[in-house]
């Protein structure tokens, strides 16, 4: 366990817990847009940062990543934190115009629009949190979408902006996107996302459409159930 | 050829480096590190081997790196038998034979050597070895020797100790200089932590920039838990305007792969990898031959010097990504993958290279390793500043007369290394700034000129040592065209993984873009400032966390450029296009029609022998006039 | 075509096969690839996915990661502005500018007769040449404006 002191207050952690996770569950509030309890912290999204103090030093980290430790003094809130904090807002208002979160965010935190930074109109509302990314990597293991090119041009989608043969169409970036960005069209038998349509398939009980065939011939080569007994839906089962 | 397992085959190979290193007969050696064939050092070989062949003469012709000094090259070297070395500058495969002419009369006649050489030194050794008996003859003697050249006098080479004196391609001639005794040292007679103790006490500082104590980071590794450990040379020397790895790893590759060998011994590993840059081809040949020799001799592989330990090296060539300079990033891509950094709250000497402890250094800093151990690192300790110790290479660049790789103590003033090494500035122009540190550094102000160089006083000047590259700046120079060319140059080297580096490094761009075009709002540069600050705290790693160094410290010493830019829409060096105007100054203009030639918009005209004219309408600004007029009749203000 | 795309497997293979097939040798396998073609080939990536067991993703990561690497046919002739600092001080700004209106193309881009590609590239490391143009491997060092459309001319033959 280690004892640190998170915006004034005491508090005792178990060792290895990121102060992000400490602060959260003694009721401190720190933002953040890429981090999720199911996914490992990246620190991409900068919102999180703390200032922290060992002795005399202090230093800004990111608190979904560096863990408490004992004599730690954390401020969540101090002016360098939130400098940081008003310049990520300001520059993804910038990037990311269309967003309403990224909107209600920077109203919640007061900063405005920063007039000096043009509107980008080509990247919709992806932030590059990179959730999608590492779900479809590290949760469904499929790696059909991925981040390519590097440094403002820096890309989230299937190789080649078109080869989305390895997606199965299970929806998983979608429903974990902050932000709403990854479209998913769905009609009655079938679903579009990443620009490739899948057939989903009935329920053999209630004949309602619940998941992509694809899905199903997936997790059936990694469990080995066959696909007839992944047949019925969650709801049936 | 035999393996090397103890200090006699040793002795022997060095025996054998000394036969060609100094032969009994004449020798000529060509500098051929990068910078040497671009300037035409290959021809000026192809021409020495014919000419040599053609009229059969004894004289061994060989290759060797830079001296340094590469604003003389093609360089060429002679040492004849019982004569001091002579060094001639600006070597063409035409002055050929009149070389080889010169050489056979014993005279100095057509072609002039700008130094000569008495004597050979060998800083590991700790002595030098005259050449011949000593003594000058009279027709040399008007010849200034090495130390009185005012490039080299104040020169101190560790790190580049062998760069320009042997043959890269020569393991014998790197162990005739005393190469690979360090490591004999290390392995036979010393163990691993008092190897490391004996780092500490030189002080040696990581030459990649951060400048860590390279001893306690091994102390690190070596006490960090795994069996398997690696050891890292970063070669990725990406830095625009700082070249002096490359010239170690292709006049001196031994050198670095020697340090490695004793830091793996020291810290328990036995794996190694060399990350080169892409753009570095001759650096990889140049060490793969190096640690093939070494593999042949047993200084690399199983049971080096019968001791039981293993290490064998890698090479692995970059792709072409300034980030990969980045320890992490590095390491991610020598994994394979794309090079983002990632955080570095659990060090990579605990959690590196496929998460086991590894230990990263430079390729100067791994250089610097063979000396500290057979010289010791009190002797190491005793060169340079109080806690920047030993020497520094640096790359004296840009705007000044001598332009090369230079290696003096740290705490050398800037103003020796600009005026005395360098030179000064070239055309009478006024000396402005010295940028330093790269694209992460700052800049050095003329007032600052008696600053002391080391890792201290330039960070407290808002510059940093970065990994030593020195462009000097004249009064022709931008000073907020030079903050927009790095963060342009970082914009597009960002991985793109954070958000303060990806997107507000652009928005700097964007604001010193406009800026430079005239476009420049009040408040811009308060803005800078404070999106500086949250860049630099807010940043993921080393690249976005120094990104704004050079915005900072252009505005913190030239502020009145940025305002004569945004305010009076008026760039003092002449620089910004927007902001500028070509005109002809009548007076001068004989009216030789070479601008109306070169002009590609036709701005320029006049009839022939009068005055001409630049319709500034017109005129791009492309400055294809100015660099053409031989009367200096054109005018930008 | 069929027999063609044998062809490139085994050429492909030869490749990995110098890299006894390791994962973490796929930067070294594409800087090969690119050696071979002259850039990366779409089809051979994918073929590079299938023989080396990455996901395609991973293959296209690397390659658009770094700057080295090409997804588009390059010209003959690579022409390559040094950008480097000291370079920079010295008006190579110009020197690029003047290679986009000799060869009508933008910076990064390859001419309609692929003869030639317009890049610019990080510190050749050259600086006491400055400004200097790498072309096909050979420097040419202090270069001005006007001694382009020979230089060129040279290349064009």
């Amino acid at each position: 366990m280690a004892k640190c002191i998170i915006d004034g207050k005491k508090i005792t952690a178990p060792d290895g817990t990121p102060i992000l996770q400490a602060a959260r569950d003694n009721g401190i509030d720190i933002p953040t847009l890429c981090s999720h309890e199911s996914i490992e912290p990246s620190g991409a999204c900068r919102l999180c940062v703390v200032e922290i103090k060992k002795g005399k030093r202090s230093k800004i980290v990111t608190s979904c990543l560096y863990q408490v430790e004992d004599g730690l003094e954390v401020d969540t809130k101090s002016e360098r934190v939130m400098n940081v904090r008003r310049l990520v807002l300001a520059l993804l208002l910038a990037r990311n115009p269309a967003s309403e979160v990224i909107r209600e965010i920077a109203v919640k935190m007061g900063v405005n629009p920063q007039p000096r930074f043009k509107l980008d109109e080509d990247k919709g509302k992806c932030i590059l949190c990179r959730l999608c990314v590492r779900t479809c990597a590290d949760i469904v293991g499929v790696n059909a979408i991925g981040l390519s090119h590097r440094g403002p041009s820096k890309t989230v989608g299937p190789p080649f902006d078109e080869d989305s043969s390895a997606c199965i169409g299970c929806g998983a970036c979608a429903y974990v996107c902050p932000t709403g960005h990854i479209l998913m069209e769905e009609k009655v038998d079938e679903r579009k996302i990443w620009g490739r349509r899948f057939k989903m398939k009935a329920c053999d009980t209630c004949g309602r459409y619940f998941a992509p065939l694809d899905q199903l011939e997936f997790i059936s080569k990694k469990t080995g159930v066959s696909v007839a007994d992944l047949s019925i839906c969650t709801s049936c089962r | 050829m035999s393996k090397i397992n103890t200090l006699e085959d040793l002795n022997k190979a060095g025996k054998r480096g000394l036969a060609t290193l100094i032969p009994s007969g004449t020798k000529i050696m060509v500098g051929m590190a990068t910078s040497g064939i671009a300037s035409g050092a290959q021809d000026v070989y192809h021409a020495l081997d014919r000419e040599i062949r053609e009229r059969r003469l004894d004289i061994i012709l060989s290759r060797t790196g830079s001296m340094g000094m590469d604003c003389m090259e093609p360089l060429v070297d002679v040492l004849e038998p019982g004569k001091p070395r002579l060094a001639y500058g600006k070597i063409t495969a035409k002055k050929a034979p009149t070389l080889l002419e010169q050489i056979a009369k014993g005279t100095i006649e057509t072609i002039k050597p700008f130094y000569r050489m008495d004597e050979e030194e060998s800083i590991i050794l700790g002595k030098s070895k005259r050449y011949g008996d000593g003594s000058v003859p009279a027709y040399l003697k008007e010849i200034p020797t090495i130390k009185e050249i005012p490039f080299y006098a104040k020169q101190v080479k560790i790190a580049t100790r062998n760069c320009g004196l042997i043959d890269p391609e020569s393991i014998d001639e790197y162990i005739a200089k005393g190469g690979y005794s360090g490591l004999y040292k290390a392995i036979t007679g010393m163990k691993p932590e008092a190897i490391i103790k004996e780092v500490i006490a030189s002080g040696l500082r990581g030459r990649g920039g951060g400048g860590f104590p390279a001893g306690i980071k091994w102390k690190t590794c070596r006490e960090a838990k795994g069996d398997v450990k690696y050891v890292i040379c970063n070669g990725d020397e990406g830095d625009p305007g700082a070249y002096m790895d490359r010239s170690v790893m292709e006049g001196d590759p031994h050198s670095v792969i020697e340090g490695m060998i004793i830091g793996a011994f020291a810290i328990g590993s036995h794996d190694g990898y060399i990350y080169v840059r892409n753009e570095y081809p001759l650096a990889v040949a140049n060490l793969g031959k190096a640690i093939e020799k070494a593999r042949e001799y047993g200084l690399l592989g199983k049971n080096i010097f019968n001791s039981g330990f293993d290490f064998d090296i890698r090479i692995s060539k970059g792709a072409g990504a300034f980030v990969c300079g980045e320890s992490t990033a590095l390491m991610a891509s020598l994994e394979g993958a794309a090079g983002e950094p990632r955080a570095k709250y659990i060090h990579t000497v605990e959690h590196g290279l496929w998460n086991r402890p590894s230990n990263l250094n430079n390729v100067e800093t791994w250089a610097n390793v063979p000396a500290i151990l057979t010289r010791g690192g009190k002797w190491f300790a005793g060169i340079g500043a109080q806690n920047s110790t030993g020497t520094k290479v640096f790359s004296v660049v840009g705007k000044i007369n001598n332009i090369g790789l230079v290696e003096v103590p740290m705490g050398t003033p800037l103003k020796d290394i600009v005026y005395d090494i360098g030179g000064g500035v070239p055309h009478g122009r006024k000396f402005k700034a010295v940028q330093t540190g790269g694209p992460s550094g700052g800049c050095i102000p003329e007032k600052l000129i008696d600053l002391r160089v080391d890792f201290d006083e330039l960070w407290k000047a808002g510059s940093m040592m970065g990994s030593g590259g020195m462009i000097v700046m004249d009064d022709r120079t931008c000073m907020v065209d030079i903050a927009r060319y790095f963060i342009e140059f970082l914009e597009s080297e960002s991985c793109g993984k954070c958000i303060p580096c990806r997107e507000g490094v652009r928005r700097m761009r964007d604001i010193l873009e406009d800026i430079c075009a005239g476009k420049g709002q009040a408040g811009d540069v308060e803005l800078l400032e404070t999106m500086s600050q949250a860049i630099i705290d807010g940043s993921l790693c080393a690249l976005g966390g120094s990104a704004p160094n050079p915005v900072l410290s252009t505005i913190r010493y030239f502020r009145d450029e940025y305002d004569a830019h945004i305010k009076e829409g008026r760039c003092p060096a002449g620089v910004c296009k927007a902001l500028i105007k070509y005109s002809v100054d009548s007076e001068t203009c004989t009216g030789c029609g070479m601008c109306v030639k070169v002009c590609p918009t036709g701005a320029a005209r006049g009839e022939k022998k009068q005055p001409h004219v630049i319709d500034e309408a017109t005129c791009t600004r492309c400055g294809a006039c100015l660099e053409s007029c031989k009367f200096d009749a054109i005018n930008v203000k | 075509m069929e027999t063609a795309r044998t062809d490139e497997r085994t050429k492909l293979r030869e490749i990995i096969a110098r890299y006894h097939g390791e994962k973490s040798s796929l930067i070294a396998i594409l800087q090969d690839i690119q050696e071979a073609y002259n850039y990366l080939p779409v089809a051979i990536l994918k073929m590079v996915g299938q023989e080396m067991d990455i996901p395609l993703m991973r293959v296209y990561e690397v390659a658009t990661f770094y700057n080295a690497f090409s997804l588009t046919p390059r010209g003959k002739n690579v022409v390559e502005v040094c950008a480097g600092t000291a370079c920079h001080v010295k008006g190579a700004i110009n020197l690029l500018e003047n290679l986009e209106r000799e060869l009508e193309i933008k910076c990064g881009e390859t001419t309609k007769d692929e003869t030639f590609t317009l890049e610019q590239v990080r510190c050749l490391g050259c600086c006491s040449l400055a400004p200097v143009v790498r072309i096909d491997g050979n420097i040419h060092a202090y270069l001005t404006q006007q001694q382009i459309p020979d230089i060129l001319r040279n290349y064009r033959k």
